[in-house]
């Protein structure tokens, strides 16, 4: 054993785990499988720590609870998966609208409508399209480990404080429900702003409001381009992702979340039979990496998208890779028995090549 | 070196809790762990899965679609999975609930151990998951005895501790039957 703190738990319990080692102060949610791990550890946790957790009525009043929360400028949280996470999305409009943080983990499950339980990638668009009204964005980060489960959730929530705009862990019900081993990584020292429009209480001072309602001449206008400065400044700063591989690939497959994960032993066995194959990992899906899709595409020109949908995310490669690639996309819609597995993807690997 | 093994039975057979055990005991050897498991929504009777990799560095792809080792504890998972294991690799089956109609696996190992009996005859059939991951040790030394039986008390919940011993009962059991097994 390493004199590290190690911990063998499920991707959804990494996911509490981290809320609380980041500070949150509030929980609000409803249960649904497959990310109920996440509520049941927090009921137990947070209120050892002085943090509040409530069980909501529904998974609407749990993101306006966020909302609220949020508005008086503490750390608060939700998590849901498919239905519970599009009852959210007028709150996260009103959260955007707000330029309130917040963190929502959507542990994507099967759909449309109530769908099943098994794992799916359905909900890319959903997620770092806006799902709710009014054109905004928020900041979509997408895990591939039980320990990016943790990582990237604390990572969520000082985005989300920095930016000003909600953040969204995306991950799925394989991450949510497998177990590995983790490394319980403190919190990052980051210089956050203060959350000076907080509305707390006056006490006589200064009166703050937090609001997406514009009304005036031009003022309406004046946030969306506001808005999208800072959707352009997240992706010149905050824009990540992982290459394996990629130096001297002919072929590269890209994939987020578990997808990845199969695709990376997929590219190792492919690697073993002397294929140049490389992979690229989203690891912030908004913002997208765009630059460095553009960059890679400009020596390799051969492109295999791999999801667990009809295919979403192998619209933003199309866009961002260089127009003489060719992006070829091997999807597996959500259902029992739909994972691939590594040999699959390997065979696919082998027809694009 | 990735070692990855798949566990198959019904519910109630303590697949998952296998699968645990063999991760723990992984973890106490310091690798790297992922446990995917996979079951239906029946507490008792539907079928359970579990899929562990292990290895020192990156544990890759937590699916694995042809297993090097695969433990298969009743007839539905034998017939469903068996054939899934890869070349050269091994499939350990629970010979009291499997018929293999004198059947092999072309170029793998079919290690036919009795798994419930062995469980029975120490005095709980509950205990056919600690025979198997005994036997999955010694078949294929990818965990040593000694961690198995360390990992019990971070596998089971304190209240179970006390089961310890009946357990590593089980283990050496299922362990013994292997190497009987091979000599047979």
């Amino acid at each position: 054993m390493t004199a590290l703190k190690r911990k063998f738990v499920k991707g959804n319990e990494a996911v509490a785990m981290a809320a609380i080692e980041a500070g949150v102060q509030c929980y609000f949610g409803y249960p649904i499988t497959p990310q109920s791990d996440i509520p049941e550890y927090l009921s137990r946790e947070l209120p050892k720590v002085g943090g509040t957790f409530i069980q909501v009525e529904s998974e609407i009043g749990a993101i306006n609870m966020v909302l609220g929360a949020s508005a008086c400028g503490v750390r608060a949280m939700t998590s849901s998966s498919g239905p519970g996470i599009s009852l959210k999305q007028e709150g996260i409009s009103y959260m955007a609208g707000s330029e309130l943080p917040g963190v929502i983990v959507d542990i994507m499950r099967s759909g449309p409508g109530l769908g099943g339980i098994d794992a799916s990638q359905a909900d890319y668009h959903q997620a770092t399209k806006g799902g709710g009204h009014g054109g905004y964005r928020i900041i979509v980060l997408a895990p591939n480990s039980g320990q990016e489960m943790y990582d990237l959730t604390m990572l969520a929530f000082d985005l989300s404080d920095q930016y000003r705009m909600p953040a969204m862990v995306l991950a799925d019900s394989v991450l949510g429900q497998m177990k590995e081993s983790i490394v319980l990584n403190p919190r990052p020292t980051v210089d956050l702003p203060a959350k000076g429009w907080a509305v707390r209480g006056t006490g006589g001072g200064q009166q703050n409001v937090v609001k997406s309602l514009y009304l005036g001449d031009g003022e309406m206008e004046k946030f969306h381009w506001k808005m999208h400065a800072r959707y352009q400044e997240l992706a010149d700063k905050e824009s990540r992702w992982e290459e394996y591989q990629t130096a001297d690939a002919e072929l590269i497959v890209t994939a987020f979340g578990c997808t990845s994960r199969i695709a990376r032993t997929a590219v190792e066995m492919a690697r073993a039979e002397g294929i140049k194959v490389g992979l690229m990992r989203p690891v912030t899906l908004f913002p997208f990496p765009k630059k460095a899709y553009a960059d890679l595409s400009s020596h390799c020109k051969k492109w295999l998208t791999i999801e667990l949908s009809t295919g979403q995310m192998v619209d933003d490669v199309r866009l961002a890779v260089a127009r003489d690639a060719e992006v070829a996309f091997y999807g597996r819609p959500p259902g029992a028995g739909s994972l691939p597995t590594p040999e699959e993807l390997f065979a696919q690997i082998k027809k694009f090549c | 070196m990735r070692y990855d093994v798949f566990c198959a039975g019904y519910g109630g057979q303590g697949v998952l809790l296998a699968g645990n055990l063999l991760s723990y005991a992984a973890i106490r050897e310091g690798k790297n762990v992922s446990f995917f498991p996979a079951y239906g929504v029946e507490k008792r009777g539907g079928a359970a899965m579990c899929t562990v990799v292990f290895a020192d560095g990156d544990t890759g792809s937590p699916v694995v679609g042809e297993p090097s080792v695969s433990v298969i504890l009743n007839q539905l998972s034998f017939d469903k999975y068996a054939a899934k294991v890869k070349l050269g690799g091994i499939c350990l089956i629970n010979s009291s609930l499997v018929e293999l109609d004198g059947g092999a696996l072309d170029g793998r190992e079919l290690l036919a151990v009795p798994m419930n009996q062995i469980a029975i005859e120490l005095g709980d059939v509950r205990m056919v998951n600690m025979v198997a991951c005994g036997a999955y040790a010694a078949a294929t030394n990818a965990l040593a005895m000694e961690s198995l039986q360390e990992a019990l008390k971070d596998a089971l919940p304190e209240r179970n501790h006390k089961l310890i011993p009946a357990n590593i009962k089980a283990i050496q059991a299922g362990a013994a039957a292997v190497f009987s097994a091979r000599k047979a």
